[in-house]
């Protein structure tokens, strides 16, 4: 018999062509590094035909035994040579028997794509979101069409909580952007206005940019971040609960039944937030401009009357319901093709959030460059 | 003298005990007086119809729900008397699989069974990967182990989420509906290896079912719940309690019938 060979927990005997693991003491995998790594070196070491176990000494055992012993029978197998359990204790033997002889799959995940593979799949990708969004449009044409008239499966109830939700519950976030909003413009164009003489035209220029670009815009945005990413993530935790199959499996319109009652809400709503809105925006730049800018209020009152143009009104209103438009149905589309994970309903929030913010302010310099081509 | 763990199996002395546990949410109790102990090694069955308690049970059993009155002894330990970090300790002992499997779905299934390694153990990468390839292995999980858990079958994820529950080699493995929507093959499948796995390991396994064949199949002891009375009205293994029990409750229960009564009732409501 040669010199054994040693390590935690075992003990190797080569006895001419056979080798004897003699396993002793506690085995656990929380406390130690499992030893399957030393299986290569005890076999490198000997040119043996098999391997017999003796577990007399073998304390509490674990997974790491298990580990051990599992790699030691693949290693065995590769080199052919016989791995002799009858002196294991019953209990492995029994674990081993549930293990795969073969090394299993790798547990990596596969990240195999090419940088060419991934633009093809983002311009895939795009191209079906643009397809989407597409039908997603016509459609909702077409169901408003049928709306009017009457034709369409939606619930009152839904759209009265929708509206409920898109509205009343908005107000204080809305109130308390557009006030801050009106005070900042007011303060900082005072402040420049000022050092010309021209103060009093710190109406003027609050009463524009509320009435045409803030007022619509920041409710849009805060709206976006708030209703829009609620639509997705709704929708999205709908299609992970099987809730949007079981509509499409009984036949109820998913239109009619989920994105009416939001689009509706949101394009009734918007408006009237814009105008209660703006007019907090006024409050806002008149507060700050009577204590800061040392304007007097009937000043400003007769300036900003002055000012502000009908048109200027009408524009900031249709910019809100186009806002509401866009928001709701990105909101609504970003959710029903979300994936069915708790991951995918965050990640369809946060989309939903930014592509409303990106689309409304893309769509505000749409609208701004209308208005200027049509001098209004 | 191996002292490997399958010889915990049926020794005497309980690895779990209960006593008049109670819990409730306000006036309405939910759990009252339910008293019982878990031999060590034993596969112990948590029965009853719908709405007895039996989740809410094994709840409280596993700390998630901290019970209004009586005591949970693991380890010759008040469970519920011991402070957040005893208690963590403790639960540490445990292994749970919830209901359809409950994997993060952030992660592979093999990230789902690494992760207890990463957080409660000082083991290496390498060492992490052979005991997350050896649990995947155990659970019969050949394929999908870098696939998301949104890939997997309804099988699939609960075997990822028992490769999860024993991936500290725990001394007692909860199971919530373990067989719950598979199909009867899969269902078997897996309860033979939950037998294997308490043969193997010899960990105690306390299981909340009502599909009655993996109750008679697997289960060697069991406490019943009774929907009305929220209490223990039954002690033993499943088989036992089908061919001798004269509840009526447990014996329509175990022997799949309506009980006396109910039938009658339920026409004049």
């Amino acid at each position: 018999m040669t010199e054994p060979l040693t390590g935690r927990g075992w003990l190797a005997r080569i006895d001419g062509t056979n080798m004897v693991l003699f396993l002793s003491g506690d085995w656990s995998a929380r406390d130690d590094v499992v030893r399957a790594r030393m299986t290569d070196s005890l076999l490198e070491r000997s040119n043996i035909h098999a391997i017999r176990f003796d577990s007399s000494n073998l304390g509490r055992w674990d997974s790491s035994l298990l580990v051990f012993l599992s790699s030691l029978r693949e290693a065995l197998a590769r080199r052919r040579i016989v791995f002799d359990q009858t002196g294991l204790p019953p209990a492995a033997r029994r674990l081993l028997a549930l293990l795969p002889v073969a090394p299993p799959e790798s547990t990596a995940p596969t990240r195999g794509i090419g940088s060419i593979e991934r633009v093809g799949i983002w311009a895939i990708e795009r191209w079906s979101d643009l397809i989407g969004l597409t039908t997603l449009i016509g459609e909702t044409i077409l169901r408003t069409g049928a709306a009017a008239r009457g034709r369409v499966r939606t619930r009152l109830v839904d759209v009265l909580a929708c509206i409920q939700d898109a509205g009343i519950a908005a107000l204080p976030m809305v109130a308390l952007v557009n006030v801050l909003i009106g005070g900042i413009v007011a303060f900082v164009g005072g402040i420049q206005l000022r050092r010309l003489g021209a103060e009093i035209y710190v109406a003027d220029l609050i009463g524009v940019t509320e009435v045409r670009e803030m007022a619509p815009l920041m409710t849009a945005i805060v709206m976006s971040g708030r209703t829009g990413s609620a639509y997705a993530a709704e929708i999205a935790a709908m299609q992970g609960s099987e809730e949007i199959d079981a509509l499409h499996a009984i036949g109820i319109p998913v239109f009619d039944y989920l994105i009416l009652p939001r689009l509706s809400a949101l394009t009734s709503m918007m408006p009237l937030l814009c105008v209660y809105g703006g007019a907090l925006g006024l409050f806002g730049g008149f507060a700050v401009a009577v204590a800061m800018v040392n304007i007097s209020p009937a000043s400003f009152v007769t300036q900003l009357r002055g000012a502000v143009a009908g048109s200027d009104i009408s524009l900031g209103l249709a910019k809100s319901i186009a806002f509401g438009g866009w928001i709701a149905i990105a909101g609504c589309r970003i959710g029903l093709k979300a994936g069915r994970s708790a991951t995918d309903v965050g990640h369809a929030a946060t989309t939903a959030a930014v592509s409303g913010i990106v689309g409304v302010i893309s769509l505000d310099a749409l609208f701004d460059v209308c208005a200027n081509a049509f001098g209004i | 003298m191996s002292q490997h763990p399958a010889n915990r199996i049926h020794a005497d002395n309980p690895i779990l005990e209960v006593h008049e546990l109670a819990f409730g949410y306000g006036a309405e109790p939910l759990l009252r007086n339910v008293s019982f102990d878990v031999k060590s090694g034993s596969i112990f069955a948590i029965m009853g119809a719908s709405g007895s308690g039996k989740s809410t049970l094994l709840r409280t059993l596993i700390g998630l729900l901290r019970p209004s009155a009586g005591e949970i002894i693991v380890g010759g330990e008040d469970y519920c008397c011991l402070d957040d970090e005893r208690r963590a300790k403790i639960g540490r002992r445990f292994g749970v699989l919830f209901q359809g499997g409950a994997l993060w779905s952030s992660m592979t299934a093999a990230e789902n069974v690494a992760l207890p390694l990463q957080m409660f153990t000082q083991l290496d990468k390498a060492s992490i990967d052979a005991l997350v390839q050896l649990k995947l292995s155990l659970v019969g999980l050949d394929t999908g182990r870098a696939s998301m858990p949104s890939d997997l079958s309804g099988g699939m994820r609960q075997r990822v989420g028992l490769a999860r529950a024993l991936s500290l080699d725990p001394e007692i493995l909860f199971l919530d509906e373990p067989s719950a929507g598979l199909d009867p093959i899969s269902a078997k499948r897996f309860d033979d290896l939950v037998k294997e796995l308490r043969d193997g390991f010899g960990v105690t396994v306390i299981l909340v079912s009502h599909e009655l064949p993996s109750l008679f199949d697997i289960c060697d002891d069991g406490v019943f719940l009774d929907a009305e009375s929220k209490t223990a009205i039954a002690h033993g293994a499943p088989q036992v309690l089908r061919d001798t029990c004269a509840h009526p409750t447990v014996h329509a229960f175990m022997n799949r019938q309506t009980p006396p009564g109910t039938l009658r009732r339920r026409r004049s409501t």
